[in-house]
Order: structure tokens, then C-alpha cells, then sequence
């Protein structure tokens, strides 16, 4: 099902996620990204119901924007991780949002973090971090092979592995993945891991 | 845990969701002031909110008081908070520890509905909170010192933890004195 997870490493994080789009038996499209990039230099790794994935994250990028607007200067990921969970608490009581956020960010002078927020408002700042069923497999590859200050490369290695382990080891393990890195120069896409690719459609 | 003019309060460091750990190092014990702590229990969202409810009220009380919540103050501001919310509670049960007028240690406990629990030796709250009732009754004596009640507290939470599933991953004890505020992590059974 739906995977998200990430990792920080020396001077970046990384946050990757699958794409797939599916309502119950069906995949609607396999190149649905669900890492928004919510200004320059932060991440919004979501998963969880889809109609509550692209409203609440569109209502937090929205607001990121307009504080940057409003006061010359943008947000810390700390800040926005806190704003995020102020969100989710808020509305948990009235009409809740099913959605589980990875925030990654870089701020200068306090390098990269990651904070996991889960769909009841629960934040915690962590190093690695995984949702979904894919979780059960990534967090058990990060634990045995993660270590602090890890090089580009070697993260992406871990990536990787930990995206072969959902392939190989979830019974309807989505396809495709998309990788985003955050780090001193900005928040953008790194790769994509595709086994189908979604054919192009022709213009009528 | 109280000890002679002073305390400690414990708690474990495991962030879970039923049975998947998250997090190894999530922080329950907070400080209200330098003399009033409060560990959080249960819903880890539930103890975030409320901890930030309870720093706003505390912080509004010291502007317009200009000085710092008594225990016993403190302890019912909570449980008037968690009663509000009678019938859609939040979910978690909290521990009260400060030293109080005189630096008399003052502890309470409280669940989830703000029935106050006050005692003279030790409260408990959490997952293991059974566990914890025997391991403190067997090894609690009254008027300990410092260094005797931090090794009494540390026993009793790591080996309660270790009999609950759910509780453990490492401890964290802080000890107060009227002089001084000491934190410890303890190394327990990662498992």
C-alpha cells in the first residue's frame, strides 16, 4: 500500500515515497507524487486517505507561503512541523485528517531534520522514519544499516534497499517510487525508481 | 517518588503505535518551573497538547501572579483542564511531582478524567503501571536521600518495564532537591 519514508543524513535528508494512486482494487495512476516540496528548502512527504492528502498539504504549503509573504522571511522546519501538528490537533477532534506527514528541512545553521507526524498529531523529531506497510520493512533495513552522517550515496543505497525489500516483500507492492533530497542548495527532486512505466498519452 | 526534601520522577523512552516502536528518545517528563514537573502518560498527542495547554496557563498565571504555581495549584488547574473534557476526553494520565511551600515534595497522579490521586510515597501511571505499584511498594522506604531514592526509582521503572511490552526502549530519571536538578538516562533492556 501506500509507503513513505526517509531518512537525514550529512548535510541532507532524503524523503521517498511510492506513487501510486489505487481505490481498492484499482491503480488509477502509477506516477501520483506525494513528496510535496513546500518551499525552498522543506519537504512534505504524506500518505494516507487521498482526498485529505492533497487538501491538508495544499493548506499547509499555502500557509507556508503566505507567512514567508506576510514577514520577509520563511519559515524553520521546526516551526512548520509545530504549525503542522497545531493543524492536525486541532481538527482531531471535529473532523479529523487521515494523513500521516514526513516534513523534511533544511534551515542555515541548524542543518537538515525530519520530524514525523502521524494522522492522530503525534510529532517527534527523528532521523529515520517510515509509514505504511512498507514501514514493517524500511525501518528494520534503516535500523541495521543506518548510521549518523551518512554520504549522499550511501543513502541512497539504503534508499534503494529499502525499496527492493517493499518490491520483494509486500504482496501488492506499489511499483513505482519517487526519491527528493533537501539540503543546503534547496528541496527538489532526486530520482525516480519506476518497474512500469505509465505510457505517455497522445494529445488529441 | 518521594524522598527527605526531594524527588524523582521516571519515566521510559519508547514512542510507539501498538506494536511498532517509532522512536527511542521521545521526551515525557516536562518542566512547568525550576521545582514543578509533570510526566504525561498515553496518547503521545493527547500529552503534547495538553503539555502545551498547561505551559500557556502556567505562563499567564506568572504574568499575573509574578511567581510560580504551588504544586497543589498546579495539580488541580490540571485536573479542572482534564475534567472539561468530561465526555470526549484526552487521553492521558499525568504525573505531578514539585517541591512545595518549605521544600516539601508534593506528588499526585491523575487519570484521564482528573480524578486526583494524592499520595506521600510514590505514584505510577502508564502501560505498566501494575508492574510499577509492586516493583514501588517492595522497594520504597520512607526518607530517602538523593542518591538512594535515584537507584530506588531506577530499579523500579527498569524492572516494571521490562514485564510490559509496550513500555521500555531506556529510562530517564530526573531528581530534584532544593538545590539542584540532576537528569539521568538509564540503560535498560532495548527490546
Amino acid at each position: 500500500m501506500e509507503c513513505v519514508f526517509g531518512l537525514v543524513g550529512k548535510g541532507f535528508a532524503i524523503v521517498a515515497a511510492d506513487t501510486s494512486a489505487v481505490h481498492s482494487i484499482l491503480v488509477h495512476k502509477s506516477n501520483e507524487d506525494k513528496v510535496m516540496v513546500l518551499d525552498s528548502h522543506k519537504l512534505l512527504g504524506a500518505s494516507g486517505e487521498p482526498g485529505d492528502r492533497v487538501q491538508f498539504t495544499e493548506y499547509i504549503q499555502k500557509n507556508v507561503h503566505l507567512y514567508q509573504f506576510r514577514n520577509g522571511i520563511p519559515l524553520t522546519t521546526a516551526a512548520t512541523a509545530n504549525f503542522t501538528r497545531g493543524e492536525l490537533a486541532t481538527a482531531l477532534r471535529k473532523n479529523p485528517y487521515s494523513v500521516n506527514i514526513l516534513l523534511a528541512g533544511y534551515d542555515k545553521g541548524v542543518g537538515p531534520s525530519m520530524y514525523y507526524i502521524d494522522y492522530i498529531a503525534t510529532m517527534h523529531k527523528i532521523e529515520k522514519g517510515a509509514f505504511g506497510y512498507g514501514s514493517y520493512f524500511c525501518l528494520s533495513m534503516m535500523d541495521r544499516l543506518y548510521h549518523p552522517d551518512m554520504s549522499i550515496e550511501e543513502a541512497i543505497e539504503l534508499i534503494d534497499k529499502c525499496i527492493i525489500e517493499i518490491r520483494t516483500r509486500l504482496v501488492v507492492a506499489p511499483p513505482n517510487f519517487v526519491i527528493k533530497i533537501v539540503d543546503q542548495d534547496g528541496a527538489r527532486e532526486y530520482a525516480w525508481r519506476e518497474s512500469i512505466k505509465s505510457p505517455d498519452v497522445s494529445m488529441a | 517518588m518521594v524522598g527527605k526534601n526531594c524527588f524523582a520522577i521516571a519515566s521510559d523512552r519508547r514512542l510507539g503505535v501498538q506494536l511498532q516502536t517509532v522512536a527511542t528518545d521521545f521526551q515525557r517528563v516536562f518542566k512547568i518551573h525550576d521545582r514543578l514537573y509533570i510526566g504525561l502518560s498515553g496518547l503521545a498527542t493527547d500529552a503534547q497538547t495538553m503539555y502545551q495547554k498547561l505551559v500557556f496557563r502556567h505562563k499567564l498565571y506568572q504574568l499575573r501572579e509574578e511567581r510560580d504555581m504551588k504544586p497543589q495549584t498546579f495539580a488541580s488547574l490540571v485536573s479542572a483542564l482534564l475534567y472539561e473534557k468530561r465526555f470526549g476526553p484526552f487521553f492521558c494520565q499525568p504525573v505531578i511531582a514539585g517541591l512545595g511551600d518549605n521544600d516539601e515534595p508534593f506528588i499526585c497522579t491523575m487519570d484521564c478524567l482528573g480524578a486526583k490521586e494524592l499520595a506521600k510515597d510514590f505514584v505510577v501511571s502508564g502501560t505498566a503501571s501494575e508492574s510499577l505499584y509492586g516493583a514501588c511498594e517492595s522497594m520504597y522506604k520512607p526518607d530517602m536521600e538523593p542518591e538512594e531514592l535515584f537507584e530506588t526509582i531506577s530499579q523500579a521503572l527498569l524492572s516494571s518495564v521490562d514485564r510490559d511490552c509496550l513500555s521500555g526502549w531506556g529510562g530517564y530519571v530526573l531528581l530534584v532537591t532544593p538545590t539542584e536538578v540532576q537528569e539521568k538516562m538509564l540503560k535498560g533492556r532495548m527490546d
